[in-house]
């Protein structure tokens, strides 16, 4: 154990410390600038939002600093009671919940309010982390998957009863950790191409669509014909498959639009990418409501507006008209592709990119499976943020009101960022102790 | 341990790579590749504030301001921005309208520019409905509040001058001459708001302010770099003479005519009245609709500018010419005698004089005071009868060259809208109507007392009246003085053209038909113009005038015409004065150019009775009333006629059509006191 013997400060990844560090001052200057106009105050004007996230980001380094020194043992230990209170907690909105903006998911303590469903991602990814290390799981059998699926997922389903469909969602986000642990390959086969079928055929004309679908299906027979020669019934399936892609995205989704749902209906499916309706599937009488993609168009102008080199620091011209709904919190993506355009949004995903492959990096070389496990849960959590959230500023996938992570601004969103990492600091600090 | 990496760590690297590829792949397309996103952006957060100039002003000779702005605020609509949440009724308590009447000008601005083009919703909004309009605007998308001047005139007086501004027209903003107008833009229509258009505008300027996402203008863009300021428009200053068109105007109230005054050393325009005239303010404001279609159906046609386009046979007032012509070609001296006995006989039908004592035309002098018919018959008789023409015709052609010489059948080109030539008849007109070229000087022998087939402007007459003034030039008749100071101004070179027409004529002449002037403001018809301590030199007329009446030529109420100038030796003011149907020319024309002259020579009026008895007045004929509704019925009927075609088509507004043509008949049917008995006028002989 000669490598524990070194100091602390050597032990400690620094590299994703600063990632962390710019991307939390990246936030706070993309709130300024998202509030700023000529007009306004100071920087250091406590009643702005980019002064109230420094303050958090002070909170949130001082609980960073406690984990820091505290025994990577002990979050072994408190994983399954931290779960059972975070638990509570979220049940326990039911009856305390107070509303902000329609959702009951907050509670009020004190002066500030909170959100138990944030705090509780670190509960669950670390009694995922615990369940799965634990030497009696073995996680090769179907009850212990389920098991862990139902850890992930009990949570969830609490948060999708407070309306939080967004939150709720991200908790599917352990996933990655599962597949990591040995979850089939067909599992994330099937998940992936549903998804990638289901968005494909709301988003590609079919014409080129059916192309699409047929040439992936000769490539895969392409790819396997050795394999098909051995096995036939491997060519059954992929026939399969393809019908059954052929059939759903020309057959069944035209028909649900056009018989199946309601106007309005097809209109949020559409709207939710920031797409209209396409003619074909437009009631007769019912005109295309102008509102209705109204967040992802404007996000989609402010960001495509940009340009190469952006409009300059403070000079978005949408970002200070305030045109983008949620431009600090959910869109806060929209004020940076405008004032930095395409090398500083490039940019900002290539740092997401670092930060999510460093985490996974760091989970690989992890000693204990807890801690690689658990590493995995942050990667993933991540992921998930920053894949739907700039999707969606982009029109590429739903709005769901998911935050960017460290940047968007709301304090249990940053809070709870710093303490899933920060608990991997720690952990990471000990990879090689073996945590049980 | 780094080698037993597993396999899945880099599926799951290799997907985290996939999405940030898709993600910058499609910023790349977002950003660098489409434009459309940074139209839309500008377009939706860059507001271009439109800085309308301060319009040119005008001032009088003197430098009182003639007319001012005033600033006022437009309403303009874009009506494809109007949404489904839009306010109706909020809105309409806004600016105190019904709903009713709000779908009307939003309908009105669609059918004027269409849906996707801003246009004017409602103009001059008065202040109170501005203030509350301007704190809610951000409620209502679709609409914008523009400032603008709009014009205010102190005193009532010089409408037909100034002219009227309006918005400019679809039509009009197609033609590549208004290629810089914009929707919206006013322009000069008339008078010197038309002619000097370019010189009153002024240059618009731009602003350009970001805008939030409440449609309010937040903050200057890039500082102003991209804006242009306004240039107000340049001030004009005329020759006008306030108090003199104050006078005039009032002088000339209750009648209907024209009275003109030049200066003949300029000819700058000291007055101008057309009358019955109305209040230029009128035109501007809220009413000005409504005002003019008032004014457009007013039976005494006051948008009729007399002045310009009134044409009137001069009457006795043309002898000067007359003479001057018979002088210059040489076929009579200045104590050329006619022995006149009442009458001119020599073509046969005699022609009427209202003197028959013996001498007095016993010479050019004498045979002016007293305004000698048969006198001026011959002289015009022997000039196209002249032996050194040759024949008749050639001298008429001659004839005709002289009268265009002095300006008379053609546009003078005066510096407002709408002049008219007046009419001198050539042998081409005479060959048509006489159906031969068989006929002489004793078919036009009138003529020469301005009679027969000539029409001139009150323009044309007081222009004629500032060449034998100025013995023998004249220049064009205008009303700008300066623009923005400078007299030299590109647009006044026309008017700075000394024009020599008939300055070869020799000085002794002028001075003998000078002198005859003179003679008549001292002893002869037009003693009434006669001014203590100014040497005046007047003519009169009295000029009788035809219509066709029930079918019939009646003849109506004379004219009463005077010109004038004075004084005598450095002439400063020369007038003509044209009141409609009201008798002699010495009766009413002759006092109203006396005070004017009193006013401008003298500053002051010490005749105050005589002004106000001419000022109450009333000489408008009621059977004017009657003419103006057979002129509608025949415009109505021509019209009908001329578009039968269109009309037979659209059978609904035919329809309409006949209804309304029958109901002018029936309606004037049933109004006899409109029509004047024929044994009621009173054929007054020539003076």
């Amino acid at each position: 154990m000669g490598y524990n013997s070194k100091p602390f400060s050597e032990r400690l990844d620094w590299f994703l410390f600063f990632l962390y560090l710019i991307l939390v001052f990246v936030g706070i200057l993309a709130v300024y600038s998202a509030e700023y106009n000529s007009f306004s105050e100071p920087f250091f004007n406590m009643g702005k939002s980019h002064m109230r996230q420094l303050i958090w980001l002070g909170i949130s380094l001082f609980f960073g600093l406690i984990i820091l020194f505290t025994d990577a043992k002990f979050f072994f230990s408190v994983a399954y009671l931290a779960f059972l209170i975070g638990i509570f907690l979220l049940l326990l909105t039911f009856v305390l919940g107070s509303n902000v903006k329609g959702s009951h998911s907050f509670i009020k303590f004190g002066g500030f309010t909170f959100q138990p469903g944030e705090l509780h991602k670190l509960f669950t990814a670390l009694a995922l982390s615990r369940f799965i290390a634990s030497s009696e799981t073995n996680f090769k059998t179907l009850k212990e998957r389920l098991t862990t699926a139902a850890i992930a997922l009990i949570p969830a389903v609490i948060i999708l009863l407070q309306d939080e469909t967004g939150l709720a969602l991200v908790y599917f986000s352990f996933f990655f950790a599962m597949y990591r642990e040995g979850l089939p390959n067909a599992i994330l086969g099937i998940a992936f191409g549903g998804i990638a079928l289901v968005l494909s055929s709301l988003l590609v004309e079919s014409g080129p669509l059916s192309i699409a679908l047929t040439a992936i299906a000769l490539l895969a027979i392409w790819i396997l014909r050795t394999q098909i020669k051995r096995q036939k019934i491997i060519l059954v399936y992929i026939i399969a498959i393809y019908g059954f892609g052929l059939l759903f995205s020309q057959v069944l989704v035209p028909f649900a639009f056009e018989h199946v749902l309601k106007g309005y209906q097809v209109e949020r499916i559409y709207s939710m990418f920031g797409q209209d309706v396409p003619i074909e599937f437009r009631k007769a009488g019912e005109l295309p409501k102008q509102d209705a993609d109204y967040n992802v168009r404007q996000s989609k102008i402010a960001i495509g507006s940009g340009g190469l080199m952006g409009k300059g620091f403070m000079k978005g011209t949408q970002t200070k008209g305030s045109f983008v709904p949620e431009q600090n919190t959910d869109f806060v993506f929209c004020g940076i592709g405008e004032q930095f355009g395409f090398w500083g949004s490039s940019l900002l995903i290539i740092l997401y990119a670092l930060l999510i492959g460093r985490i996974v990096f760091i989970a690989e070389r992890q000693r204990s499976v807890f801690s690689r496990v658990y590493a995995y849960c942050v990667a993933g959590i991540l992921f998930f943020h920053f894949a739907i959230n700039l999707g969606m500023t982009m029109g590429l996938a739903p709005v769901i009101g998911i935050t960017l992570p460290m940047i968007s601004y709301g304090g249990t969103s940053l809070l709870s960022f710093s303490l899933l990492l920060f608990v991997l600091l720690r952990l990471d600090a000990d990879r090689h102790v073996l945590i049980r | 341990m780094e080698s037993e990496r597993n396999p899945r760590s880099w599926m799951i690297i290799g997907l985290v790579l996939v999405v940030a590829i898709i993600f910058i792949g499609r910023l790349f397309q977002m950003q660098v590749v489409e434009d459309k996103y940074l139209v839309w952006s500008n377009d939706q957060s860059i507001y271009r504030k439109v800085v309308y100039p301060a319009r040119g002003t005008i001032v009088d000779k003197n430098g009182t301001t003639l007319m001012y702005n005033e600033v006022v605020s437009d309403l303009f609509v874009t009506p494809v921005k109007i949404d489904s949440t839009f306010d109706t009724t909020y809105f309409c308590s806004l600016l105190k309208i019904n709903p009713a009447e709000f779908v009307d000008k939003v309908k009105t601005a669609v059918a004027r520019n269409g849906k996707l083009k801003t246009g004017i919703f409602m103009t001059q909004l008065s202040e109170e409905q501005n203030a509350r309009l301007q704190e809610e605007l951000f409620m209502f998308p679709g609409f914008e509040l523009v400032e603008r001047s709009s014009r205010k005139y102190p005193k009532p007086m010089g409408a037909l001058v100034f002219g009227y501004i309006s918005e400019i027209s679809p039509s009009m903003l197609k033609s590549e001459k208004y290629a810089s107008y914009r929707q919206g833009d006013y322009i000069g229509f008339t008078g010197l708001e038309n002619v000097y258009e370019e010189q009153l505008r002024g240059t618009r300027g731009v602003q350009y302010y970001l805008r939030d996402v409440m449609n309010r203008p937040k903050e200057s863009l890039k500082n102003g770099e991209w804006d242009t300021p306004a240039v107000a428009g340049s001030t004009l200053q005329l020759f006008l003479d306030a108090d003199l068109q104050e006078l005039t105007e009032k002088l000339m109230q209750g009648k209907m005519g024209s009275a003109i005054a030049i200066d003949p050393k300029t000819g700058g325009i000291l007055a101008f009245v057309s009358a019955p005239t109305f209040d230029p303010n009128e035109l501007t404001g809220p009413d000005r609709n409504k005002n003019f279609a008032k004014l457009m159906n007013d039976p005494l046609t006051p948008m009729f500018n007399r002045a310009i386009q009134g044409g009137y046979p001069p009457g006795s007032t043309f002898k000067p010419i007359t003479a001057m012509v018979g002088l210059d070609v040489g076929v009579i001296t200045p104590s050329f005698s006619y022995p006149c006995a009442g009458g001119y006989y020599a073509c046969g039908k005699r022609i009427g004089c209202t003197h028959s004592g013996g001498g007095h035309a016993a010479n050019l002098k004498n045979a002016m005071a007293n305004s000698c018919n048969s006198y001026f018959c011959d002289v015009f008789r022997k000039v196209v009868d002249a032996k050194k023409y040759g024949n008749f015709r050639s001298g008429y052609s001659e004839w005709v060259e002289y009268m265009h010489k002095f300006g008379l059948g053609h546009k003078l080109g005066i510096d407002i809208t709408g002049e008219s030539g007046g009419f001198i008849a050539d042998t081409g007109f005479y060959d048509r109507r006489n159906h031969s070229v068989n006929y002489s000087s004793c078919n036009m022998a009138a003529t020469g007392m301005g009679q027969a087939e000539l029409i001139l402007t009150p323009l044309q007459l007081a222009n004629a009246m500032c060449i034998i003034a100025n013995k023998g030039f004249y220049y064009t008749p205008h009303f700008v003085q300066s623009i923005d100071g400078d007299k030299q101004a590109e647009a006044l070179k026309p008017y700075l053209i000394k024009n020599e027409a008939v300055s070869h004529i020799q000085e002794s002449y002028f001075q003998a038909v000078i002198d005859g002037m003179e003679q008549v403001v001292l002893n002869g018809t037009g003693r009434v113009a006669q001014l203590p301590g100014v040497k005046v030199c007047g003519k009169t007329g009295t000029v009788e005038n035809k219509a066709i009446i029930r079918g019939k030529v009646q003849k109506l109420d004379n004219h009463s015409v005077f010109v004038c100038f004075a004084p005598k030796d450095d002439p400063k003011i020369a007038i003509a004065v044209i009141v409609q149907n009201s008798g002699y020319g010495a009766t009413w024309a002759g006092p109203v150019a006396t005070l004017m002259m009193e006013q401008y020579l003298t500053g002051t009026i010490k005749r105050q009775g005589l002004v106000d008895k001419l000022e109450n007045a009333k000489l408008i004929k009621p059977y004017i009333y009657y003419l103006d509704s057979v002129r509608r019925v025949k415009d109505r009927m021509n019209y009908l006629s001329k578009n039968a075609e269109k009309i037979e088509s659209d059978s609904i507004k035919k329809v309409m059509d006949t209804v309304l043509v029958n109901g002018i008949l029936e309606h004037f049917g049933f109004k006899q006191q409109f029509f004047i008995k024929e044994e009621e006028l009173e054929i007054k002989h020539e003076n």
